[in-house]
């Protein structure tokens, strides 16, 4: 299977400092990729490479075959923290990745209102972010990513943010949320549970300078958490990487 | 319901508990100025009562609003072209940092020309009319805003901006959906400032040289010896400017909804 996108021995340099080394990796159609790494490995740097904010210093990105443009259609992008506007109502933060790709602001509250259920967001629509709880804010910073439409998703951390109790809930609900959609995503994060959940493979990533340490397939059924068996051996996978990655990462 | 209803009653209760301290202070001021005069024999020639202002001020209220039109005039004026001044330049200045390096340094000396020197020459130069009162005014004024703004479009969030971009805004998509929101409690904060020194500069403006104006009524008060009537222009001119605050405030909660939504019930 030809590969959605794939990262060819990218390297990364800031004047001085060398923030990611050699960095290979794919992510075919409708896979859910994670990048597992201590703070600080580069992992932003990567998803900044992919937006055109930087140049790759060394090594290629291919998307679809072709060179990634630096102006690129290819991704849509989740920030850590939402970056909801604090100006904007929900429905018209809902709306941003639309209106700016030019759709009428009619057309585009109409394709996002069938969304908002599923997104536990239906009747705050004319609500402020500041008006929303840390979960529903979350939710909402998703669905204006997943709604433009994109062939990716990145998702920087998405959960980073939230207490304990939230970002479980909020990765049980993200899990049903793939079973229903085929969305290909790449997920940053450091928090190996969220990686063992979420993902059909991860990247295990070195401390700076950035490198892949490790792939690991997670070849298991879905969803992971609801099943006590698949929990089991989720929790197995996890414990293991977790091992890896105190052996092989100093802080 | 009755929650809803006792809010607006306990919403006002509370805002005069708040305000309490301030009316007793001013209050406290005034009596102790009144009883000071009456217990003094101070001639009120030298220091009048505030009641004597207030019933000499009303009793020339007709040349006082006569004057006070003028003032208002070339406050009004003068900030609406130093609002839309420091606007473009700001955006200027946003755009091309070589703008910023370049204006910077002239708007920072504009700043240390003292008013004393410089209302009396204006006037020269441009007459007695109202032109030269604008310019002073909006000379006053245009620093606060003009660093409020660009300071504002500075403090937008990063991850908004690469948001932006991510989805394929160009630079005016992001200064006009990130930037210039993100500037607006700065704006509002700088516009305070300015408001308060807007009255103060157009009556600094018409004490060097005017045909009308609160400027001029003072002087022409000071100059026949009667205090009293000083005191009045300047209880109007600070009537003034509290009124100008009022107006600046009411525009800022109407343009910042989000700032005062109140909280949504979870669930």
């Amino acid at each position: 299977m030809k590969p959605l996108l794939s990262i060819d021995s990218v390297g990364m340099r800031f004047d001085a400092l060398q923030v990611l080394n050699d960095i290979s990796l794919r992510v075919a159609e409708g896979e859910f990729v994670t990048i597992l790494g201590p703070s600080g490995a580069g992992k932003s740097t990567l998803f900044q490479l992919l937006l055109g904010e930087h140049r790759p210093t060394s090594g290629a990105i291919t998307f679809r075959c072709a060179p990634l443009e630096r102006k690129t259609n290819a991704f849509a992008y989740m920030p850590q923290r939402d970056a909801l506007m604090p100006w904007r109502r929900i429905i018209d933060n809902l709306t941003l990745g639309l209106e700016v790709q030019g759709m009428p602001r009619k057309a585009a509250r109409e394709k996002v209102r069938p969304l908002l259920p599923e997104f536990g967001l239906e009747g705050f629509e004319r609500h402020y972010p500041s008006q929303l709880s840390g979960g529903m804010r979350q939710r909402a910073a998703l669905l204006r990513t997943v709604v433009q439409d994109r062939p990716m998703l990145l998702l920087d951390e998405p959960f980073g943010a939230l207490d304990a109790l939230t970002r479980t809930r909020m990765q049980a609900w993200l899990e049903t949320l793939w079973a229903h959609h085929s969305w290909t995503a790449m997920l940053i994060t450091h928090d190996v549970r969220e990686a063992v959940h979420l993902s059909d493979r991860i990247y295990v990533l070195s401390a700076r300078p950035g490198r892949v340490l490790r792939e690991i397939p997670v070849a298991l059924p879905r969803p992971r958490t609801a099943d006590p068996a698949t929990a089991r051996r989720a929790q197995a996978i996890e414990a293991d990487i977790l091992d890896f990655l105190l052996k092989h990462t100093t802080p | 319901m009755s929650a809803r209803s006792a809010a607006p009653l306990a919403r006002a209760t509370h805002l005069a508990i708040h305000a309490l301290p301030a009316f007793l202070a001013v209050g406290g001021l005034i009596l102790a100025w009144e009883a000071y005069v009456h217990l003094s024999g101070v001639a009120p020639g030298t220091l009048p009562a505030p009641s004597r202002v207030v019933i000499q001020g009303f009793a020339q209220r007709e040349a006082l609003w006569q004057n006070t039109v003028p003032t208002l005039q070339a406050t009004l004026f003068g900030f609406a072209l130093s609002l839309s001044s420091a606007f473009v330049f700001s955006v200027l200045i946003d755009f091309i940092p070589f703008m910023r390096r370049a204006l910077f340094p002239v708007f920072i000396i504009s700043q240390t020309l003292p008013m004393v020197a410089i209302a009396p020459l204006v006037v020269l130069w441009f007459g007695f009319g109202l032109m030269p009162k604008i310019g002073l005014v909006a000379l006053v004024t245009f620093f606060p805003i003009l660093v409020a703004l660009v300071q504002g479009y500075a403090a937008t969030e990063k991850e908004l901006e690469t948001l932006l971009r991510a989805m394929g805004a160009n630079a005016a998509r992001v200064f006009l959906t990130a930037r210039l929101p993100s500037a607006l409690p700065y704006f509002f904060a700088g516009l305070r400032i300015a408001i308060t020194y807007a009255v103060v500069a157009a009556i600094f403006a018409e004490y060097s040289g005017a045909a009308r104006g609160l400027g001029i009524y003072i002087l022409n008060a000071k100059n026949s010896f009667r205090p009293d009537l000083v005191l009045a222009a300047v209880l109007v001119s600070s009537a003034l400017t509290l009124c100008l605050f009022a107006v600046a405030a009411a525009i800022e909660y109407a343009a910042t909804p989000w700032r005062h939504a109140g909280k949504a019930s979870r669930r």
